[in-house]
């Protein structure tokens, strides 16, 4: 599918993110390709985030959203992503909507807690606890910009159900993705005076690279396709933005 | 001139609010306080909008290499004629050998620059071409290769932001960019914002005041070189929102306060104003948000219309910054007020303590009746 140009001839009713403004990490692969893709046919502006250069190359190609080359785990690449943002989708100071969406899963294959390193700790949590906490905080300006000018804007936090559940093997993962959902949920209690809302959302499994790492030879065809998460988790967006501000 | 007692001091910590940060206010009256900086939203009155700039700081520093003397110089991207971020055609100045440790004054002159040269930056695909030598050899007009995203993406990896002999740690981009923080288009921080935070944010509106954001791209404050920094400041262009107009509009109407965060804040709603742009033009049914370009300078003698308090880092007579402060207090309050900073031992520059000047205005901007309070 390639984008080039939003579509804007039916004007029977606009769909309620065409012309958003939003950051997507982990733009190149799985849940958060299809949410670039789902954003762009909304008719939204777009950056997303991924590590491999190559890749970001080509989904910005297909979609026309802006490709930004960063780790979010990296505390040096995050001011660096926001200049970007703020170059492109964030140019008039204002954001709707970020998704924090790029994950790691621990160490692979997965392991029992005693059998996990500090190390690969560490890095679950710098990538899905630490990364969403550093750029939401790094984008809270024109974040609250958005908020302030009528619609709420909202941080999406990509959850799972490994953040409640206690699945052996899932320590790293689960506990970071715990930390990451109550985070949202204290963020989202602080924030709703500036009109930023901020949600955590399990999208469920989905046939993805990342469930095939955790799950290697599950039943693909069982699985549901992220393009159907990213279709729910936007539709949460578009409630939450509908909803006026007192 | 150098007061008698006390003096003021270089703030070299890049700590945005230390806790032992301090703020000089002066009244209506010529009252002069000094408070514990952390307090300062209880200065704010309820109906009062205080309006800070949202602008980014560039990594605007690039070392270079010149290509056909082959030396190197660093670039100091210092203005730009548009917010947008496609327009890659920048003004800068250009220092030699050396690096911040040395001050700016003590920098080695740049190789002697023509039309048409190129500058390479190493480590990136990125490489700029100079359009033409401005007024002084060492201030030209460059324009960028490539695409804005290839260029963003460059100066993103290999820009810092422009470092101070007086701050001996390395800056990076979070110790300079404030909380609001949002389009990178400020050459150097819109230091005044330092004070804010969420906190602040919301006590503002929890004692019925409002807040909202202006973009201004504050330029470079000091060059290092005479003949250029009385040039200062350098043309800005700025970008007022619709809803922030609205509330200056609505907040006058009322009889509220206009409260700046910063010199920039100042320079562009003023300018603004005297351009008739923050008028409700929503009858010619034009947008309310609007560019321009902030070219006036304040000092004694500008007849301000609505701005009624501004809020500032400390800044030594002398500076660009100290002459704008003249367009809200008569010189011999100034002078007070420079007394009671230099007997205090104010810090001086952007990670300094704070002033917070309150001054009617001596024109009204608008002239219509005010509502009761
Ligand atoms: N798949 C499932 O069944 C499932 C179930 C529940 C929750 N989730 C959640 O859904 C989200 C998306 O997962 P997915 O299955 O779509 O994963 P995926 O297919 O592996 O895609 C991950 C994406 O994130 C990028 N990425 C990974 N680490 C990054 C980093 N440190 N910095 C920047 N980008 C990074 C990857 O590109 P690069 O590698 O090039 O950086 C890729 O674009 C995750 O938050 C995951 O926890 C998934």
């Amino acid at each position: 599918m390639k984008i080039t140009e939003v579509d804007r001839t039916d004007n029977s009713e606009a769909h309620p993110l065409a012309g958003a403004r939003a950051v997507v990490t982990g733009g190149t692969s799985g849940l958060g390709l299809a949410l670039v893709r789902a954003l762009r046919s909304a008719g939204a502006e777009v950056a997303f985030v991924a590590r491999t250069p190559a890749r970001v190359a080509e989904v910005a190609r297909e979609t026309g959203a802006t490709g930004i080359v960063a780790d979010v785990a990296n505390k040096r690449d995050v001011h660096r992503i926001a200049l970007e943002v703020g170059a492109s989708v964030g140019r008039d100071g204002a954001l709707d909507l970020l998704v924090n969406n790029a994950s790691s899963l621990g160490p692979v294959p997965l392991r029992p807690l005693g059998d996990t390193d500090c190390e690969d700790l560490e890095a679950a949590l710098a990538a899905n606890l630490l990364g969403p906490f550093r750029l939401t905080k790094t984008l809270l300006g024109p974040l609250a910009a958005g908020g302030r000018s009528g619609r709420p804007s909202v941080v999406l936090n990509v959850s799972s159900d490994a953040a409640r559940g206690a699945y052996p093997g899932w320590g790293a993962y689960g506990a970071s993705k715990a930390g990451l959902a109550h985070l949202s949920a204290i963020w989202d209690a602080e924030l709703a005076a500036e009109g930023v809302r901020v949600l955590s959302i399990d999208p469920g499994d989905m046939d993805t690279p990342l469930h095939e790492r955790a799950l290697p030879g599950s039943d693909r065809a069982s699985l549901p396709r992220p393009g159907e998460a990213a279709r729910a988790l936007l539709a949460a967006v578009a409630t939450v933005r509908g909803q006026v501000r007192s | 001139m150098r007061p008698r007692t006390g003096t003021l001091v270089a703030a070299g910590t890049p700590a945005q609010r230390p806790a032992g940060a301090r703020l000089l206010t002066l009244d209506r009256q010529g009252t002069i306080t000094v408070l514990p900086r952390r307090d300062w939203t209880g200065l704010v009155w309820k109906g009062d909008l205080v309006v800070a700039n949202d602008a980014a700081t560039l990594p605007a520093s690039l070392r270079a290499t010149h290509r056909p003397s082959g030396r190197a110089v660093e670039i100091r991207l210092a203005a730009r004629r548009t917010l947008r971020p496609d327009d890659l055609v920048f003004d800068a100045v250009l220092l030699g050998e050396g690096d911040h440790r040395t001050r700016t004054e003590d920098r080695a002159a740049p190789p002697a620059m023509a039309a048409g040269d190129a500058l390479a930056i190493p480590g990136t695909r990125l490489s700029a071409s100079v359009i033409e030598v401005l007024d002084h050899p060492r201030f030209v007009r460059l324009a960028f290769d490539g695409s804005p995203p290839e260029f963003w993406s460059a100066l993103g990896r290999a820009g810092r932001p422009v470092q101070y002999a007086h701050v001996p740690e390395p800056l990076a981009l979070w110790d300079v960019w404030t909380v609001i923080a949002g389009p990178p288009v400020a050459f150097e921080p819109p230091s005044a914002g330092f004070l804010l935070d969420w906190a602040s944010v919301a006590a503002i509106r929890s004692r019925g005041a409002d807040f909202a954001t202006l973009t201004h791209a504050a330029g470079l404050s000091s060059t290092g070189d005479p003949v250029l920094d009385a040039r200062l400041p350098l043309p800005e262009p700025y970008r007022i929102p619709e809803r922030t107009a609205a509330l200056v509009r609505e907040t006058r109407a009322r009889g509220g306060r206009i409260i700046a965060i910063g010199t920039t804040v100042v320079r562009a709603l003023e300018h603004a104003a005297a351009h008739g742009l923050l008028e409700d033009r929503s009858p010619l049914g034009a947008s309310g948000t609007f560019a321009s370009t902030a070219d006036q300078r304040l000092g004694s003698g500008t007849q301000r219309a609505v701005v009624d308090v501004l809020v500032s880092g400390t800044h030594a007579p002398g500076t660009s910054h100290h002459e704008l402060l003249r367009a809200f207090v008569p010189d011999p309050l100034l002078d007070r007020v420079d007394r009671a900073l230099a007997g205090a031992r104010f810090r001086t520059h952007e990670f300094g303590d704070s002033v917070w000047i309150e001054s009617r205005l001596p024109s009204p901007w608008n002239a219509r009746p005010r509502g009761p309070r």
